[in-house]
């Protein structure tokens, strides 16, 4: 017998004759409920949440959007940033000399993306309640190693991206896509539980929240 | 009512892995209990995250309906798991990936051997997973002239260190800074990117070394090996949770990832981890969200490893689901919560525990996957103050079935106890002297001499040896002065004589 035939076989002789269980009840709060938390309440949430986690935050407008990404990156002194294939909201394609966004066409090498100074991307989903951001890869996103490898990850989130809570979140994200789950920056409490911020991903998560 | 119990499935095998305990527990608790930098370091360790548990589970208004939620998903999941592990070997499958199935520790450790050389790798990069530490993995790498190297920082100074991990979601809690330090100075260089000599002892000095050690591990591994805390069955989606970005690392740079995962890691549906990306960061770390989740469903053309392999394994797991009594042990999210509000955990640690699994959780989990009588102390390393079961966050009633362990202690002894046991030895050799006429006759003159041991009180009240253990709570006849058969003998002689 094959090991799959026979862990199988161990299964169902291991549950003969069980009864089947109860039906889950999904009485938490469910994406289908209606939102609690809207507007400019919701937006507050997710900039705390962020704020708790020690990830820096800078408020903009779509209409704003790129000198507010170029004020970030001027002040942080990063002049070559990697950014994904696709579109990145409006204006990001625009910025001013001295600024070099890198390409990820062909794509970048593990160790060039270690000699860059930052990577910027947009997001799929954001949630207010804990301060998480979620790339799936797609426009504005690219590949999971862009915002991996470079030590400052610049991400723009546009107020429809921003959702209350976990449900919610979940339920706007496509499982055949890779998941990346962002809250805060890299951390470790790994030695006599002294939190250090920035281990291996990026030691510096920077949001630019845009409504 | 006892309910039947399965008692023919195969357990984790002995001699593999680090499942069992090597001395019971009372005794290596004794030695953990004179360590006082231990006890410190554990008392600040559990202290400092139950707080933060209990502040961020007070925060969700429906905690209790999610706790509600995660157990019924997981008892649906272990009614029906043969056909969610079918599910998700053919959604895995359709997506690029490969599954194998172990039933052991020795074919899991074969298996992922076999895929490291098939790759051509002689060194692996590994993201911290309790899988592969239950099966030992980095061991049986080694055997096979394989350099497995351990990315988690606390998992980083275990190896370093030539040690064992003493709790679940902080390994290395049982050292200090000082420790740390001295340990990164003198292995770091041995095995890669030495630590700068001028390394000082502060957290974020340590970590820095750490990142630099292992930022060219992860640029030039060719295979990760990781564990996952989720699988979806319904669309094959592989879940990770961790701080550090170690595995993020792990489960992108490399060409070829190999995932061993435990077969009751399931859930069925996608929307089944709006739950438990509720549950487990909040009952771990006592974080709204961990750091980083990463989630993947096979390959995906382009953006990570190009060859992805998943090894479904048991080793003890049919065995724990065959005791209806103790199978929702299964339902475990491996978060660490009930290790850091249990009183016999934060004064031992968990190298008392001798198994992966330590604190009330392994106080379970271990006995049922290795078969009780192999970790028969156990299920008694608790003073069943329910404490773990309030805060589990998918509601496992581990009091109750440490009390149901016992129990089976109990009968497993009963039943070994047809291989010769003190009592037993006593009633063969009983058996042997009275089946001689010669033998039994010498037996009895020799037991006159028991009168020796007799008192006043024409009783004997202490045994030597196995014997004690019957004297130690009663007290034995005398033997009469001369036995019933010399009695008759002589008289029989005295009658010949005188006829």
């Amino acid at each position: 017998m094959s090991a799959r035939e026979e862990v199988l076989a161990r299964v169902r002789a291991a549950l003969a004759g069980g009864d089947p269980p109860p039906p889950v009840a999904r009485s938490y709060r469910t994406a289908e409920d209606p939102p609690t938390l809207a507007g400019e309440e919701l937006l507050e949430l997710l900039v705390d949440r962020l704020v708790d986690y020690r990830a820096l935050v800078r408020r903009s407008t779509t209409a704003m959007v790129a000198a507010t990404v170029v004020a970030a990156l001027t002040e942080r002194g990063a002049r070559r940033i990697a950014v994904a294939d696709g579109i990145l909201p409006e204006g990001l394609d625009r910025l001013e000399p001295g600024i070099e966004l890198v390409g990820d066409r062909p794509p970048l090498t593990p160790a060039q993306l270690d000699g860059l100074d930052g990577v910027l991307t947009g997001c799929a989903v954001a949630i207010a309640e804990t301060g998480t951001i979620v790339l799936d890869a797609g426009a504005g996103q690219g590949r999971r190693v862009l915002s991996l490898v470079p030590d400052y990850h610049l991400v723009v989130v546009t107020a429809a991206q921003v959702v209350a809570t976990v449900p919610v979140a979940l339920a706007r994200l496509d499982p055949a896509r890779p998941q990346t789950w962002i809250s805060g920056p890299s951390a470790t409490s790994d030695i006599e539980l002294d939190r250090v911020e920035g281990v291996h991903g990026p030691r510096t998560l920077e949001v630019i929240l845009c409504s | 009512m006892t309910q039947p119990v399965f008692l023919g499935m195969p357990t984790a095998p002995p001699g593999v892995g680090r499942l069992r305990a090597p001395r019971p527990f009372p005794e290596a608790a004794r030695d953990a209990l004179g360590d006082a930098q231990l006890r410190r370091n554990l008392a600040k360790a559990t202290g400092t995250i139950r707080a933060k548990r209990a502040a961020v589970v007070e925060e969700l208004p429906d905690w209790a309906e999610l706790r509600a939620a995660g157990a019924a998903i997981k008892d649906q999941v272990l009614a029906g798991l043969d056909g969610y592990l079918v599910q998700l070997e053919e959604q895995v499958t359709a997506r690029g990936g490969v599954v194998h199935w172990a039933r052991d520790a020795t074919e899991a450790n074969r298996i992922v051997t076999d895929l490291v050389r098939a790759a051509g790798a002689d060194e692996v990069v590994k993201v911290k997973s309790m899988a592969t530490q239950e099966i030992g993995l980095n061991e049986a790498l080694a055997e096979a002239g394989i350099a497995a190297w351990e990315t988690d920082l606390a998992e980083l100074i275990v190896q370093l260190g030539h040690d064992s991990p003493s709790h679940i979601l902080v390994p290395a809690i049982h050292r200090n800074r000082a420790e740390i330090r001295e340990i990164f100075l003198r292995e770091m260089g041995a095995v890669g990117l030495p630590a700068p000599p001028d390394l000082t002892d502060e957290p974020r000095a340590l970590a820095e070394a750490a990142r630099l050690h292992l930022r060219r591990k992860f640029l030039e591994a060719g295979v990760a090996i990781s564990g996952a805390n989720f699988a979806v069955a319904s669309t094959g989606t592989l879940a990770v949770v961790e701080s550090e970005g170690n595995g993020r690392m792990c489960l992108t740079l490399p060409r070829v990832l190999i995932t061993v995962m435990g077969i009751e890691k399931l859930v069925p549906a996608w929307r089944d981890l709006e739950v438990f990306l509720q549950l487990l960061p909040r009952s771990s770390t006592g974080e709204r969200m961990n750091p980083y989740t990463s989630m993947w469903t096979g390959v995906h053309a382009g953006d990570g490893p190009q060859e992805f392999h998943l090894v479904l394994l048991d080793n003890g797991r049919t065995a724990t689901l065959a005791d209806p009594q103790g199978r929702s042990a299964l339902r475990c999210i491996r978060c660490s919560a009930c290790l850091n509000v249990c009183p016999v955990y934060e004064r031992t640690g968990g190298h008392a525990y001798g198994s992966v699994y330590p604190g009330p959780i392994g106080a379970v989990l271990s006995p049922q996957m290795t078969g009780v009588s192999d970790n028969a102390s156990l299920p008694y390393a608790s003073t069943l103050c329910g404490a773990c079961y309030d805060v589990c966050p998918v509601a496992i009633d581990i009091p109750q079935m440490l009390v149901h362990l016992r129990s089976r202690v109990v009968e497993t002894k009963r039943e070994a106890a047809r291989a010769p046991t003190p009592e037993q030895a006593v009633m063969s050799s009983a058996a042997w002297v009275m089946e001689s006429p010669a033998r039994w006759t010498g037996a009895l003159r020799a037991a006159r001499l028991g009168r020796l041991l007799g008192g006043r009180r024409g009783k004997i009240t202490s045994l030597p040896p196995p014997l004690s253990a019957w004297t130690g709570t009663r007290d034995a006849p005398l033997p009469p002065s001369q036995p019933f058969r010399d009695w008759w003998a002589k008289r029989e002689r005295a009658r010949r004589r005188s006829s």
